[in-house]
């Protein structure tokens, strides 16, 4: 079987793009990390690609908003390949700064497949703060990404990542089925007794897909939860199976996610 | 021309909420609402289409809406309000929201900005409710810090009569003509003492900013040149000034004292190194100690880790998020300037302040006119900054502490630490080794050169006083670093496209290129080649400028080309702004004139020594009895919410600490979120092997028994890492130094008796040093609100930071109570010591009696400890440390939201009262839990040790400690004790 090749972006301050490379990787697939500059200028081309990731960082430190002045770059020089990319039946995911770049590029939620029209934001966390901490998520729709998972807990870390859309659009993406995952009370949020709904959230959204199904951008972390000694409560939980004779898996939640879209190729 | 083009968000905005809550909480209650527009001014000439659509790019058309201000259209604000304030950059102050907006418009314009046009941001704050003009300008300081910012307020009726506010541009407009001069040396020893402490004199009659050069210094110099037949030119003077100063040379830790001819350095700290390196033979983990900008050990057989702290004090005093942003993305540049560039993998932060809660206004000067920032303004600001300058470069910061001491109140300590991997070998040549050759060429990458951090190697090396130049305050450009980094680390270094690199921090290029030029043996430099800010800086400015984000990289010429091309294609600046030689001179030029011409080896080894006098008097308080405590319960809560014991979840849940995907067991531990002492990573994601890191500091002891207080310090960063799982035979030491008046023959006592134990205390432990940095003049000189004359100094601070590699993850222990019933144990003893401990810090008693570390002892309980971490018997481990036996207590128990039943009767050691069982501060313990069924194979494993069990976890929620005698002592509500211990920086 030929593995998958994703497209990891980097430069301007993304920063989570070799653990989300080596995600991809231990999902088998085959993993490239290449800076959008060399993408603008024609050294690698998207259509080479099945998955393109944009990957969770700083880009331009946030400045003029998380993720604006990463997606004007993409609108400005690789827009008309991105719309190519995506009528194809491939894969797109913006995991936390890439979720906000790809909300400012319009990607999401692209009613009536408009891709550009930005009818999602990502404002300020409720506590104005930047946050880093462990969530439970539900999946609330069918998309590649999320197959076969019902409930997963992964960690957020940002500043900006509490959604926003008008009344009508928040309606239109319910019944679209559109949200993708929402913040619910969980495993975690329960052991670490902190509030479930950690940016406060429209709709406790933490991640959207595109009408396709195929393009998601979230805010939690998968690659900061692949391992099991990622979790807040691997501690607690390796004793209890020590003492009950279970066995541990050295995987994490977040693992599946790369696996899901590496499955969706190879079916 | 000038537009303004504000940003209005049109949604709830929680910046504008949290401003009101936090002006009305500082007594601003009059406020009735409040709102904030951004904004950009870009002086260029645009049209007004390209303004709409910039104004399009910069906003976010869902939730925001723009409006515009330029010299013809006027801005109609469309709600009423009482005023409005304006906060902007100071001119040359670094812009980084400005720069973005330039970086953006740039390219959907798909033009260029030309010298003198720029961008700018700035944010108004509009205020309704019945606001004085005194109130606004109130508000106004409390949003500003004048030292980098300005502040513009206007009334409505101003504001309409205006059209907006004013279209003002921060441009730097120097006009000033460069010049070099000579500075005649040929003076009396008067005068020249002067040059040295107050700088060279300007011909208005200014002076330049503190040279820090003291007399012997100043006649060294004196006769070189009279050697030389010539006087020195300013750029020369400075150069040296910068080379041989405090910050660069250490020259206290260097120079003899009493009858330690090769200095305190060469004798205990690089002395243990050595002497440890040699006993561990083959199992030396050493690779590159103390020559490089970070020390390197072996990882594994195929990386190197590197280690480095730093501290950023003097400047976080004066811009508190301007110094500590510089003393973070700063020691990330010592982990890149580390062989041929180390890629930073964790940072760690240390603040050393006063009580916020506390107000005790201190001027720098007598009449008052320079304020010194509230100790609450401070921390705010020291916290913001690592957060910002962390964060965006996404580096995880697992680590921190924060250490409170009203020695802080005039100068707060600001450490920053930052851990590197890199590959050992790089197309098989090694890459700790680094050498610029002869003929290659000298290349500056990154930011640009300007004003800012002009003296800042000086200043440092000076107490604060009023002629601290506030140009020596700089804010970092994380994204800009960023860029670099990348640049540097995931690219050039692996195609060995440069021979060398090193840092630009103190002394700015004077300093990176006359250290490398040691490795090929001269320099020659065109300064005018340097790309500046902006125009109008002198020649000896730009040669000691400390702007932010450069590298200075010996490039071979055949390279150049394709060096270049690269940094061209990453946004990253490079300029070749001279070449290495091997003339042994340092040499720089300035439109084709010779300015400085120094033999290296006068510039490097010209310093003379100054022989140092310790003096052993003390003025230490006599032993008061302690009075027995009738409250013990009380006791144990109020210890819980001290600010040296308390939670810094605030800060540690603000910071990234699971960027990179390597986090193991971070700053919060357990179900109850406690702070960790210690923490765990995994610096390559394929590998199972970590790094455990920890740090400690016990400033309180140190006028007591600096020597006490180095041996703990150094027995708690050890154990520290002991108790999460760390290996005592795989562990390396840093040390930062942070001294006060350390001029003074009392103070030097305190620091060599210290020094001497960092020697006895690490060769005891095989911990060998590896980096380390020290700060010497960490004292505060000005004037209270009466204009009374007060000096703070700082209690004498030495911060050890422990390092050490292990093998599985996997084994490494939280400090959580796991399960009921688990058996807990104390490992080490406890004796009445209490001299400095946070207990009678809160009592306000002293006693001269601070524990002693017994380092055989403990150093076999801790290798016995880490077999029995390796045979996985542990269920729960912490490091006792401050506020003693029943903090920790307290703290496993809250980690694991689990009661604990434990009694002090037969404690090992020999202690006399309950209160004293349960704050002595005793060197050398380890808490623990246990499953019960390990109980035979641990005691076993441990046994030869003084340990012994004292209790069991219990389900019962609540924290029960029986005395000495069998009776209950304490008895604390677990959801008590967890609100205590949380309560402190709850609003925070």
């Amino acid at each position: 079987m030929k593995k998958p090749r994703v497209l990891i972006f980097s430069g301007y301050g993304l920063n989570s793009e070799a653990e989300t490379a080596y995600g991809f990787t231990l999902a088998g697939a085959e993993s490239e990390i290449i800076h959008i500059n060399d993408i603008i200028d024609g050294l690698y081309k998207l259509d080479d690609y099945q998955i393109l990731s944009f990957p969770g960082g700083f880009s331009y430190g946030d400045d003029t908003g998380a993720g604006i002045a990463y997606a004007n770059k993409i609108k400005n020089h690789l827009w008309e390949k991105l719309l190519k990319f995506i009528e194809k039946d491939k894969l797109v995911i913006g995991i936390c700064n890439g979720c906000q770049i790809i909300a400012n590029t319009g990607l999401f939620p692209a009613f009536e497949n408009n891709y550009g029209q930005r009818d999602l934001a990502l404002l300020n966390n409720e506590s104005a703060r930047f946050i880093c901490r462990w969530t439970d998520l539900k999946v609330t729709t069918k998309t590649p990404w999320l197959d076969g998972i019902e409930k997963l807990s992964l960690p957020i870390a940002h500043g900006e990542g509490k959604f926003f859309a008008k009344a009508n659009d928040l309606k239109k993406l319910e019944t679209n089925k559109q949200i993708a995952l929402k913040y619910e009370a969980g495993e975690m949020s329960k052991y670490l007794d902190l509030p479930y709904n950690p940016n406060g959230s429209a709709l406790d959204i933490a991640g959207i897909i595109d009408g396709s199904g195929k393009i998601l951008g979230l805010m939690p972390h998968p690659e900061r939860g692949m391992f099991f000694t990622q979790l807040p409560n691997w501690q607690i939980k390796k004793e209890e199976h020590k003492r009950t004779g279970k066995k541990t898996s050295s995987e994490g939640p977040g693992l599946s996610i790369f696996k899901n879209a590496v499955q969706y190729f190879n079916k | 021309m000038t537009a303004r083009i504000g940003i209005i968000t049109n949604v709830f905005d929680t910046r504008a909420k949290n401003r009101i809550d936090k002006l009305k909480n500082q007594g601003f209650k009059k406020i009735k609402d409040l709102w904030i527009y951004d904004i950009y001014t870009v002086a260029k000439k645009l049209d007004d289409k390209q303004l709409i659509s910039i104004g399009k790019k910069l906003s976010n058309p869902l939730t925001q809406s723009v409006v515009f201000q330029t010299e013809k259209a006027r801005f109609t604000p469309p709600k009423k309000f009482t005023f409005a304030i304006e906060i902007g950059f100071l001119p040359g102050v670094t812009d980084n929201i400005g720069h973005t907006a330039k970086e953006i418009i740039e390219d959907s314009l798909k033009t260029k900005f030309r010298n003198g046009e720029d961008v700018y941001s700035s944010q108004v704050t509009f205020l309704t409710g019945k606001v004085s003009e005194k109130d606004a300008k109130e508000i106004s300081l409390t949003l500003y810090n004048p030292l980098i910012q300005r502040a513009h307020i206007k009334s409505y009726q101003q504001f309409l009569k205006d059209g907006g506010m004013d279209l003002f541009v921060p441009k730097v407009d120097i006009k000033h003509q460069p010049k070099v001069i000579e500075i005649n040396l040929n003076i009396s020893d008067e005068e020249l003492a002067k040059i040295g402490k107050n700088g060279i004199q300007n011909q208005d009659g200014t002076t330049r900013g503190p040279l820090a050069l003291d007399l012997s210094f100043m006649k060294t110099i004196q006769k070189y040149f009279k050697k030389l037949g010539r006087s020195p030119t300013d750029i020369e003077l400075e150069s040296l000034a910068q080379t041989w100063s405090e910050h660069c040379k250490h020259t206290i830790f260097n120079d003899p004292i009493d009858n330690i001819k090769n200095g305190l350095y060469k004798t205990y700290i690089k002395g243990a190194t050595e002497k440890i390196r040699k006993i561990k033979g083959k199992k030396d983990f050493c690779v590159s100690v103390f020559t490089d900008n970070s020390g390197g050990i072996s990882f594994d057989e195929n990386y190197l880790i590197t280690h480095k702290v730093e501290t950023h004090n003097s400047p976080s005093a004066l811009d508190p998020f301007g110094g500590a942003i510089t003393g973070i993305v700063g020691v990330n540049r010592d982990t890149l300037g580390f062989g041929l560039g180390a890629k930073p993998v964790a940072n760690f932060y240390g603040f050393c302040l006063a009580d916020p809660a506390i107000d005790i206004p201190l001027y720098r000067n007598k009449n008052k006119s320079q304020k010194m920032l509230s100790s609450r303004r401070i921390m705010d600001g020291v916290i913001a900054g690592i957060n910002a300058g962390g964060n965006q470069s996404g580096i995880p910061t697992p680590q921190g502490f924060v250490y409170f001491h009203e020695g802080y109140r005039g100068k707060p300590l600001v450490f920053a630490g930052t851990i590197g991997l890199i590959p050992k070998k790089i197309k098989n040549k090694p890459s700790h080794i680094k050498n610029a050759q002869p003929g290659d060429l000298i290349v500056m990458i990154g930011g640009r050169v300007g004003k800012d951090g002009v003296h800042g190697a000086t200043f440092s090396s000076e107490s604060l006083n009023t002629k601290s130049p506030a140009a020596a305050v700089q804010i970092g450009d994380p994204i800009t670093q960023k860029k670099l980094s990348d640049a540097i680390i995931n690219e050039a270094r692996d195609q060995l496209l440069y021979s060398s690199i090193t840092d630009n921090g103190a002394g700015g290029l004077s300093c990176s290129v006359s250290e490398m030029a040691k490795e090929s043996g001269g320099f020659v430099l065109d300064l005018e080649k340097t790309p500046l800010k902006y125009q109008g800086l002198d020649p000896w400015e730009i040669w000691i400028s400390e702007s932010q984000e450069r590298m200075t990289l010996a490039v071979p010429e055949k390279n150049w080309v394709k060096f270049n091309s690269l940094m061209k294609r990453r946004g990253v600046e490079a300029t070749i702004i001279g070449k290495f030689t091997n003339s042994k001179k340092g040499i720089v030029k300035y439109k084709n004139k010779t300015i400085l011409d120094i033999d290296m080896k006068f510039l490097h080894d010209g310093l003379p020594q100054r022989k140092m006098i310790s003096d052993k008097t003390t003025n230490n308080k006599h032993q008061a009895t302690i009075p027995t405590d009738v409250n013990l319960n009380m006791s144990v809560s109020q210890m819980l919410a001290r600010l040296n014991i308390t939670s810094i979840e605030f800060i540690s849940s603000q910071y990234d600490h699971i960027v990179l995907g390597g986090a193991v067991l971070g700053p919060l531990q357990g179900s109850g979120r406690v702070n960790s002492e210690a923490s765990v990573f995994r610096p390559v994601l394929q590998s199972q092997r970590g790094v455990v890191m920890s740090q400690a500091l016990y400033p309180n002891y140190s006028d007591i028994n600096p020597y006490a207080m180095a041996a703990a310090s150094i027995d708690t960063a050890v154990r520290n890492a002991v108790a999460i799982g760390g290996n005592p035979d795989y562990i390396a030491l840093l040390d930062n130094f942070c001294w006060t008046e350390s001029n003074t023959p009392q103070r030097l006592f305190q620091l060599k008796m210290a020094a001497k134990a960092c020697y006895d205390t690490a060769v005891d432990y095989q911990t060998p040093y590896i980096s380390g940095k020290d700060s010497m003049f960490n004292e505060f000189n000005g004037f209270d609100k009466n204009s009374k004359p007060v000096k703070v100094t700082i209690p004498p601070t030495l911060l050890i930071s422990s390092i050490g590699v292990i093998e599985d993850i996997n084994k490494t222990v939280s400090l959580d109570a796991k399960k009921e019933n688990d058996l807990i144990y104390i490992l080490g003893e406890t004796f009445d010591e209490l001299g400095g401990s946070e207990y009678l810090s809160m009592k306000n008693v002293s006693s001269t009696k601070t524990p002693i570390v017994n380092t055989k002892k403990n150093f076999k309980m801790y290798k016995d400890f880490y077999k029995a971490i390796q045979k996985e018997l542990i269920a729960s481990s912490i490091s006792i440390g401050k506020g003693g036996l029943a903090v920790a207590i307290a703290k496993k128990s809250i980690g694991g939201m689990l009661g604990v039943d434990v009694s002090l009767e037969n404690l090992p050691g020999s202690i006399t009262r309950n209160d004293l069982a349960l704050f002595s501060e005793s060197q050398g313990r380890i808490l623990i839990s246990i499953a019960p069924k390990n109980k035979k194979a641990f005691e076993k494993t441990m046994s030869g040790n003084k340990i012994k069990q004292i209790g069991t976890v219990t389900k019962k929620p609540e924290i029960i400690i029986k005395g000495l005698s069998g009776k209950k002592i304490v008895n604390i509500k677990l959801n008590n004790a967890k609100n205590q211990y949380k309560k402190t920086f709850k609003d925070y």
